[in-house]
């Protein structure tokens, strides 16, 4: 027996008490899970998980079946949406909102997006929230593949291909969604995510794994491609 | 007594098969592989062969005929052992010939005679016939078991050199009593020995059975689980009689790597073949150090869900829930599922769902048939099938995936032998296609997986599926394009589903296929 909706609002408060109190410890926190990056660039620890991510706020959306998925984020919000690599602070227009794009860290294997948005005072229900991070491969590397999870439904692109998708209400599990084999380029690779979440929880993790579906070595982290 | 209709309903959905072609024998020898084709031996020397385990001729006969003979492969020799009653029973010995190829096509293939390795002399507890060969893994010792139900089941070393005794002056040990037709082999700090028990050659009135005990040494003593010695007739139940084949015998093992392992043996009384006696090959499966026979696949509709993940493979198209979609129910006041809810459920909500919702999606009275959130219809609920919902399926290629499994009509694989599509050891190989529908399962360049639009018989359509020592399955294509790897079904991910080396120690290339 599970009824996830009723604790939000409970648990909801709880964080956005716990983000006000941490804003005034820490001046770039984003509710206890999440932090500003430091540095160029990070190399994902041994679980491979990606810490560093650009969020953009949450826009409005609802429907978690594949094809209502699918229309969310095929729909037309900011101009290059799947191609833009943005920098934290920048804003784009959605609608009638303006929303920034937020560089974060995140100290767990997840990256808890109920803790990122409930901490800029948005919406955490029937939201989609975009996420974009590059993966620095120091060589070729064909033959891995992009293992994610999320809460709940999301869409992921490498490089501007759709490489994996998982539908429906659900819960982040680690290797959820794994893609078909592909090949991370020399150098940058823009790895970019739809979350779409309902209501309660939402959270989302990623790694690549290698062809022994162990957790991907050699690559790094950074939120924009090196010399930019 | 609603059980015990439930399972002839499931028994008669599924289609047992044995082997094809010419398969008539009786006392088998071990099968064996020679230059890629399967070897077989029964009493009277007739032969089996078979290009792929599956379908089987006639094959040359032994130049020596005799009582149930037994073959092995050491070195560049294939030895074989093979009885004769030199007398009145239970006068008889036990002769070695052999050759360096089973093939009667290669220049190699000729026979020697290698002279007797044992006898019995029609007085002495012993009879010596039924020979089965072994070669212990751990020295390299070459042991030889042999007797019926006169006397005891003996065992004599031979030269692994020479296919001939040690010491022909050697005391043969005696290991067992009341069987026959006994092997041996080792498994994990354990030798077993195989002994074949009841009454041969009555038809479908044989009470064949095959049972094993095992020891520490290869000289015994031979214990069942409850201790007794096979000495004194123990002896645990490895195959009996079942479904329309009567009394097993003449164990012989077969291990094809990984971990899994078959054997072969012939029934008494085959009932679709008019009772006539069949070589057969079985899954050999281990429980808490001890085998038992398993089961080759059948033909019928099935659930297939990883045992790693506990999902289930599924085609990948939108799900429509079974019955149609319903609402989740809000929570409306205090109490579960009491007054109505707050606000509409999410199955119910425009455009989530393909059809209209069956129930109203909000909390209510919780009694069978009373509606709401947890009544149910108050009707039983037709199992859905791929005619109701498939009008949305997209027409061409679609990918293969993982999911809850829902009981919906993209997750019911219906699992077929594939016409003309040959196939290995015990088995053809299978189509899979989604119930009701001819969209197969692929496999596809690079090693993934994909749903074609209809079957059409090429090899990545093709899926061998055998029964590994935790009865488990492992699933795997005969043919991946542009590759000659040999890969499983695996669950990469918990919704996510590849091709991949079969890896024996992880549980990703695990399937259990369930009755939907």
């Amino acid at each position: 027996m599970n009824y996830p909706r009723i604790y939000p609002f409970l648990h909801g408060g709880l964080v956005a008490c716990c983000a006000l109190l941490s804003v005034t410890a820490v001046a770039q926190s984003f509710g206890p899970t999440l932090i500003s990056p430091t540095g160029a660039q990070k190399a994902p620890a041994a679980d491979g998980f990606i810490s560093r991510w650009l969020i953009l706020e949450p826009i409005p959306a609802n429907g978690l079946t594949d094809s209502a998925v699918q229309a969310i984020v095929q729909k037309d919000y900011f101009p290059g949406q799947f191609t833009v690599i943005p920098h934290d602070g920048d804003k784009v227009t959605v609608g009638d909102a303006t929303l920034t794009w937020h560089a974060v860290e995140t100290k767990l294997y997840n990256v808890n997006l109920y803790h990122f948005a409930n901490a800029l005072g948005k919406p955490t229900s029937n939201v989609l929230f975009w996420a974009v991070t590059i993966v620095n491969s120091p060589r070729e590397m064909p033959g891995v593949r992009l293992a994610i999870g999320s809460n709940a439904a999301s869409v992921w692109w490498l490089n501007g291909k759709e490489v994996a998708a998982i539908y429906g209400d659900r819960q982040t599990v680690i290797d959820d969604g794994v893609s078909k084999r592909l090949t991370l380029n020399k150098g940058a690779n823009v790895l970019r995510a739809a979350v779409i979440n309902a209501g309660g929880a939402t959270d989302f993790c990623a790694r690549f794994l290698d062809a022994d579906d162990k957790p991907l070595k050699g690559i790094t982290i950074s939120l924009a491609a090196p010399g930019k | 007594m609603k059980f015990a209709v439930l399972i002839t309903l499931a028994v008669a959905a599924s289609i047992a098969f044995a082997l094809d072609g010419q398969i008539g024998i009786h006392d088998p020898s071990t099968i064996v592989k020679c230059n890629g084709k399967y070897y077989t031996w029964g009493t009277g020397g007739a032969g089996l062969v078979s290009d792929d385990g599956w379908t089987w001729r006639r094959g040359a006969n032994l130049p020596r005929r005799g009582l149930a003979p037994d073959v092995i492969h050491i070195g560049d020799r294939y030895y074989v052992y093979v009885a004769a009653n030199i007398g009145a029973q239970p006068k008889a010995a036990v002769n070695m010939i052999w050759s360096k190829t089973l093939d009667p096509d290669s220049p190699d293939y000729k026979w020697e005679e290698g002279g007797v390795v044992a006898t019995s002399n029609g007085v002495e507890d012993s009879n010596a016939i039924d020979p089965g060969v072994f070669l212990d893994p751990n020295d390299g010792h070459l042991w030889l078991t042999y007797g019926s139900y006169f006397g005891y089941i003996r065992l004599v070393q031979l030269d692994p050199k020479t296919g001939k005794r040690v010491n022909p002056n050697d005391q043969p040990r005696d290991l067992a009593i009341n069987c026959e037709a006994s092997d041996m082999f080792f498994h994990d700090g354990w030798y077993y020995l195989l002994g074949t028990h009841g009454s041969c050659c009555r038809g479908a009135d044989s009470g064949y059975n095959i049972r094993v005990g095992r020891s520490r040494k290869v000289t015994g003593p031979y214990l069942d689980p409850d201790g007794v010695d096979m000495i004194q007739g123990g002896g645990k139940m490895l195959i009996g009689s079942g479904g329309r084949f009567i009394g097993p015998g003449h164990f012989g093992l077969l291990d094809f790597g990984d971990g899994v392992q078959k054997f072969s043996m012939h029934w008494e009384a085959d009932l679709d073949r008019g009772g006539a006696s069949v070589l057969d090959i079985r899954p050999l499966l281990w429980k808490d150090g001890w085998p038992s026979a398993g089961e080759n696949m059948k033909e019928g509709t099935y659930e297939i869900e990883s045992v790693r993940t506990g999902t289930a493979l599924e085609m990948a198209v939108e799900g429509v829930p079974v019955g149609g979609p319903r609402g989740r129910g809000g929570r409306g006041g205090p109490g579960r599922g009491g007054a109505p809810g707050g606000g509409p459920g999410r199955g119910g909500a425009a455009g989530q769902g393909g059809a209209p919702p069956a129930g109203a999606g909000r909390g209510g009275p919780g009694g069978p048939g009373g509606g709401g959130l947890f009544g149910g219809t108050g009707a039983p609920i037709p199992a859905q099938d791929a005619a109701q919902v498939s009008s949305k399926w997209p027409e061409g290629k679609i990918d293969a995936r993982m999911a809850n499994y829902l009981c919906q009509a993209q997750q019911k694989w219906t699992i077929a032998p594939a016409p003309d599509g040959g196939g290995y050891p015990g088995s053809p190989y299978f189509k899979i296609t989604v119930a009701g529908t001819d969209r197969a399962l692929a496999a596809t360049d690079g090693g993934e997986l994909v749903v074609l639009p209809a079957f059409t018989g090429g090899a990545e359509q093709l899926w061998r599926i055998e029964q590994l020592p935790d009865a488990s399955w492992r699933i795997e294509p005969k043919g991946i394009p542009n590759s000659n790897e040999s890969m499983a079904l695996s669950a990469v991910g918990a919704s996510s589903a590849t091709l991949s080396k079969f890896d024996a120690k992880s549980d990703k290339q695990r399937w259990l296929i369930k009755m939907p």
